[in-house]
């Protein structure tokens, strides 16, 4: 956090200071490790086996929560008689489909939930669809679209609140996690076990009535092919010891760029609409109602789905969208898979994708697979590229790496590319939303010099121009109604005709009759009668008053701050925190109090905005045929779920499995200690000449790629460096790309500090600078020692300081929930000196994949 | 020799002694403050060079480095592994060697304490940058003038926190009058001693050192000579009047000798 986020360390710092007990978990001694109180090291790919170790710590000495897990949990579901687990099923969840490469999730409900009500009703899709058309629809990401809120899932019929029968959650996972011993822990991740077991004191002892811990994770995390698995580990392992809608709780995603958070909000990914709505697919969601139907639940406040969605569709067609047209539906673009941006990639290669706006993206470096990314763009027609300098996405058609290999002459390429200057967040008004789901205002410093624009101008003034060319070519064209048709009137202001950002929030925000400013999503309706960009910001623009500008300093007014910014939903500063408070409403300690029951208002009340329905008693139980928000009782803490409970075992949702289970990445010199499956059998392999995957474990040629590699940021460097490396104060700060390794494998290879190595895999090689450092540790593991690669990743031909990008060897096998590569965890091998130049490049690699014996389907097996 | 510079340099009435209170102790090795220095004072790039002295490719202060982040690895460090960090300065000395030496005139003692160099009265001589016992300040090469931290001369005179300070996100930079600042430093450093922290150590702000106590001083986790400090400062031009003294008095006896020889030789 200290290395990739320091301005926001501080707070650990100040934590720190304040007695908090900090542990830092990495492959690499970092800048965070240097503050930590606990350094852990750990093999990269490994952290289910870590932290899994720790549930199965906290099962087997009762170190859980009880009457938190009891009332906020679903610890006592009773689950089907038809699930089985990988502890039955060496390593694969029941349901598993090889062929079709997916899990057919019916056994992993809740007993007694097969049968389900209208609203939410998903068994017409598999009787209407073919298993292949059933699988264009599990890869539109379905698992992301329920990023607020779990799958869909009924309430719980059958439930032992004593936790003793077999097939309750809570029994399910204690066998599941049961092997995950100090000793396996050791064995898997390398973590020694007088490490680990500190950890297990240290989150145990922090964490209760009295206390609470917080866990942090970025995209180490995520980039895996088990990435949400990852997370989901410690999703279970926060609801077991009471840590979650709790303040100094939860679980922290910092987000890889500014308002990263902002853009799954409101969101750049092919999956989602705003507010976590799922983009309609092509099967199943054919209108409105069949959508609504298919994607809200019966309780909580996702059975309010109509009311967002009709909301939405005012705020992007106005009066054209009304109740006898569907309030414009089918105005709407459907998935028919996966769209994410690797597919993307390969429809370039397959001429399907044409054209390609590059905003503030760099995937020529940035990306996984690099050389895979600049040979799509080669592909295209026309690519737009909006950055603050000529990165390498602009100028790969120039002089990028293939120029040099000859895979491609400048000549030959027919993709005509269009630099555009962008502003900087300086130059214009906007928001940043940060993780804690807060939106923050800031305002232009100055105007844009010369003729770089924000990304809302040119979106508005692309838009405009776009709709003036089809308003005069085509105007009665059913095709063209959808963009001219659109509620595209936002004013514009100053000498560059910059639309109003504000306006923008306003729309967002929502509004009713009149454009009366809405306060509150609940005052969403699915008449028509009101209009709202994206439901959860429902509320921002309050009052006509920009909420996110508010900065009142933290000095004067309480911890919670209330008064700064403002956070979506509802500016509720921590999640579910009804949890804060035991079932009954109090505090469950005067220390951790956060909101609680007013008996006498009868109403909750705190220090925070309650996340729950404000007069809902905490002894209110529903009527057994109670929808929506009447079904949520008193103590259903987490009120977006479908059962509104924090889900232990996830019995929808997750298209890889209800439990994490540790596998190896899709590259590892290791088998799989705890199961004869090696991988996610789910993971999404992209079979391609230019993304070659290596043998793993025992599997002959793996010992050509012995290491494991890692990529990581520095602190003095930006993403793919396109704002860090063509400026000078920060160039010079870490003015060259290098690898970090272990004066151990330095020793084993030759590598001289300070020299040159060359670092290969079965996509490429890159040459970097060594620095050889006692901060990257081998690990002994499995008896043997297992050395890791550090590599960051900032660099390309480019700017100030140049250097081979480390993503030039990164595979493509995603997570198959959300589609994220897995840059975290790989195998390599690493040589000393410089790479070869030219076609030469090529040979080498090619050696290497004659000598483990590559070919297409080589890691591709489920 | 007082602490009070200002005064001694003929401020009659003039602000508190202003300082940094660099605590390494909580510095994550973000190098902000390099950063924010450079951007406000317009201080030029100085190379790219990685220098494989771990994540340090500042290297030292200098003519176009006016703050820099030393990083030290101490992995076999008893009890856990350690990365030391610490953001050096000028230390704006009470003594100032650079200051004494200055035949033009422009390094100054400001109303604050503070030690500046006039850009437009440096004649390049040079001889500051011998007299500094810390090598802190430098002939830049493409203008021939030496330049050093101004503890943002032009920032604190309007009361703003200097630049690296500012952008500092764990304070490990503190700015403040310097009396505040010491009291802030031995508190921190009983709470590091009291936390068992045994080798953490002020440096450069007792007044009763080789500079008369420095304006900018350190929290340090280990021995200055870990961090590349010399660990008992002189002020190079302190001894100058004995020296001169000497010099006299051996001029005198030289000069006595011969008016004796002489009168010797006559006898």
């Amino acid at each position: 956090m200290a290395e990739a986020h320091p301005v926001g360390f501080q707070w650990v710092m100040e934590a720190k200071q304040r007695g908090a007990t900090v542990i830092h978990v990495d492959p690499r001694f970092t800048r965070t490790s240097a503050h930590a109180d606990v350094y852990v090291p750990i093999r990269a790919g490994a952290d289910i086996a870590f932290v899994g170790g720790i549930i199965n710590y906290v099962l087997q000495h009762d170190r859980y929560f009880r009457d938190y897990v009891l009332a906020y949990t679903n610890a006592s579901a009773v689950l089907s008689e038809d699930f089985a687990d990988t502890e039955d099923l060496d390593g694969v969840f029941s349901g598993l489909d090889r062929e079709l490469r997916m899990y057919d999730m019916e056994t992993w409900r809740y007993q007694r939930s097969e049968v389900r009500a209208a609203a939410g009703d998903r068994t017409p899709l598999r009787d209407r669809f073919t298993p292949q058309q059933l699988r264009q629809v599990r890869r539109a990401a379905r698992g992301e679209a329920h990023g607020s809120g779990g799958g869909a899932v009924d309430p719980v019929h059958d439930a032992d609140e004593t936790l003793q029968h077999p097939r309750c959650v809570f029994q399910v996972l204690k066998r599941h996690f049961a092997r995950y011993t100090p000793e396996l822990v050791a064995e898997v991740a390398g973590v020694p076990e007088e490490t680990f077991l500190r950890v297990c004191e240290l989150v145990t002892a922090n964490s209760g009535r009295d206390r609470t811990t917080t866990f942090v994770y970025s995209l180490g995390w995520t980039q895996h092919t088990v990435g949400v698995q990852y997370i989901r580990t410690a999703a279970i392992l926060q609801s077991l010891l009471g840590n979650m809608g709790r303040p100094g709780g939860g679980i922290l995603a910092l987000r890889g760029h500014a308002s990263i958070q902002g853009s799954t909000d409101i969101p750049t990914l092919f999956d989602l609409l705003p507010g976590y709505l799922p983009m309609p697919h092509a099967y199943g969601n054919e209108d409105l109602d069949t959508y609504v139907a298919a994607e809200s639940l019966s309780k909580g406040f996702w059975a309010d789905t109509r009311n967002y969605m009709v909301s939405l569709l005012k705020a992007w067609w106005g009066d054209t969208a009304t109740a006898g047209n569907d309030f414009c539906y089918a105005y709407l673009p459907r998935l028919t898979g996966s769209h994410s941006t690797y597919e993307t990639v390969l429809s370039q290669l397959s001429g399907v994708c044409t054209g390609y706006f590059l905003l503030g993206q760099n995937p020529a470096v940035g990306s996984a697979n690099a050389r895979m990314q600049r040979m799509g763009m080669a592909s295209l027609d026309w690519l737009v590229v909006r950055d603050f300098s000529m990165i390498e996405s602009a100028t790969w058609w120039r002089d990028g790496p293939e120029i040099e290999t000859e895979q491609m002459r400048t000549e030959d390429i027919k993709t005509e590319v269009f630099f555009l200057p962008a502003a900087a967040h300086t130059e214009k008004n906007g928001s940043f939303t940060n993780t804690q789901r807060m939106l923050q205002w800031h305002h232009a410093a100055v105007e844009p010099a010369g003729d770089a624009r924000s990304d809302l101008w040119f979106a508005y003034h692309l838009g405009r121009r776009i709709r003036q060319k089809l308003a005069a070519s085509s105007a009665e064209t059913d095709r063209d109604r959808p963009v001219l048709d659109l509620t595209w009137d936002y004013p514009v202001r100053g000498p560059l005709a910059e639309p109003d950002a504000e306006a923008v929030l306003a729309e967002v925000s929502g509004w009713g009759a009149d454009r009366t400013p809405l306060s509150s999503y609940t005052e969403l309706n699915d008449d028509g009668s009101t209009s709202c960009g994206c439901w959860i910001y429902c509320g921002v623009y309050a009052g006509g008053v920009n909420q996110a500008a508010r900065r009142t300093p933290g000095g004067t007014q309480d911890w919670v701050a209330a008064d700064w910014g403002w956070a979506w939903p509802a500016n509720r500063r921590v999640l579910y925190n009804r949890a804060s408070a035991d079932p009954d409403g109090r505090p469950w300690s005067d220390r951790k109090a956060l909101v609680w029951w007013d008996q006498a208002t009868r109403r909750w009340t705190g220090h925070d905005v309650p996340d729950f329905i404000a007069d809902r008693p905490p002894d209110y139980r529903p009527a057994a045929d109670a929808r929506g928000t009447e079904a949520i009782s008193g103590t259903d803490a987490f009120i977006m779920q479908g059962d509104g409970k924090a889900w232990l075992f996830a019995p929808a949702g997750l298209v890889d499995g209800p439990l994490p289970v540790h596998y190896e990445p899709q590259e590892s010199p290791f088998s799989n200690v705890l199961h004869g499956q090696q991988h996610n059998p789910v993971r999404e392999v992209l079979t391609h000449p230019l993304n070659l995957y290596q043998p793993s474990g025992d599997e002959p040629g793996s010992e050509v790629f012995p290491y494991v590699a890692t990529t990581y940021r520095l602190t003095e460097h930006h993403t793919a460096g396109g704002m860090s490396r063509f400026l000078p104060y920060l160039a010079e700060l870490q003015p060259a790309f290098f690898c970090e390794v272990s004066p151990e494998l330095a020793a084993e290879r030759g590598l001289e500090h300070a020299g040159w190595a060359t670092i290969v895999t079965a996509r490429s090689a890159i040459e970097a600078r060594v620095l050889v450092t006692r901060r990257i540790q081998p690990l002994r593991m499995r008896g043997r020692v297992v050395h890791q690669v550090g590599l960051p990743w900032h660099w390309g031909p480019n700017g100030l300081t140049t250097g081979d990008a480390a993503n030039e060897l990164v595979h493509l096998a995603l997570d198959p929930n959300v589609y994220i590569q897995e840059d975290k965890a790989l195998a390599c091998d690493i040589r000393p000196g410089r790479r070869p130049r030219g076609p030469a490049l090529l040979d080498l690699v090619r050696e290497y994949r004659q000598r483990a014996a590559i070919t297409l389907k080589t890691g591709t097996d489920t | 020799m007082s602490l009070d510079p200002a005064a001694r340099s003929g401020y009659a009435d003039h602000p508190p002694r202003m300082g940094f209170f660099t605590d390494t102790s909580v510095c994550i090795g973000c190098k902000a403050c390099e950063v924010a220095c450079k951007e406000w004072n317009g201080v030029p790039e100085d190379g790219l060079e990685l220098t494989g002295m771990s994540y340090d490719n500042t290297q030292s202060l200098g003519a176009s480095t006016w703050r820099h982040v030393a990083f030290i690895e101490q992995i076999d460090h008893p009890g856990q592994p350690r990365w030391l960090m610490a953001s050096d300065v000028c230390k704006h000395c009470t003594e100032a060697g650079c200051l004494d030496v200055c035949p033009t005139g422009a390094l100054l003692r400001t109303e604050f304490g503070t030690v500046v160099v006039q850009d437009d009265v440096c004649n390049g001589c040079g001889n500051c940058v011998a007299a500094c016992p810390f090598g802190v300040i430098g002939r830049r090469e493409t203008d021939g003038g030496a330049h050093k931290c101004t503890l943002c001369y032009d920032r604190i005179g309007d009361g703003l926190t200097p630049a690296c300070a500012k952008a500092c996100p764990t304070e490990s930079i503190q700015f403040g009058p310097l009396d505040e600042l010491r009291d802030r430093a031995q508190a921190r450093l009983e709470t590091l001693h009291e936390a068992g922290v045994a080798g953490a150590q002020l440096y450069g702000e007792d007044p009763g050192n080789g500079i008369g106590g420095a304006g900018a001083f350190f929290l340090l986790l280990d021995e200055p000579e870990v961090y590349g400090l010399p660990p008992d400062p002189v002020v190079t031009t302190r001894d100058l009047p004995r020296m001169w003294r000497h010099v006299a008095s051996a001029a005198a006896a030289l000069a006595a000798a011969a008016l004796i020889s002489g009168l010797g030789g006559r006898a």
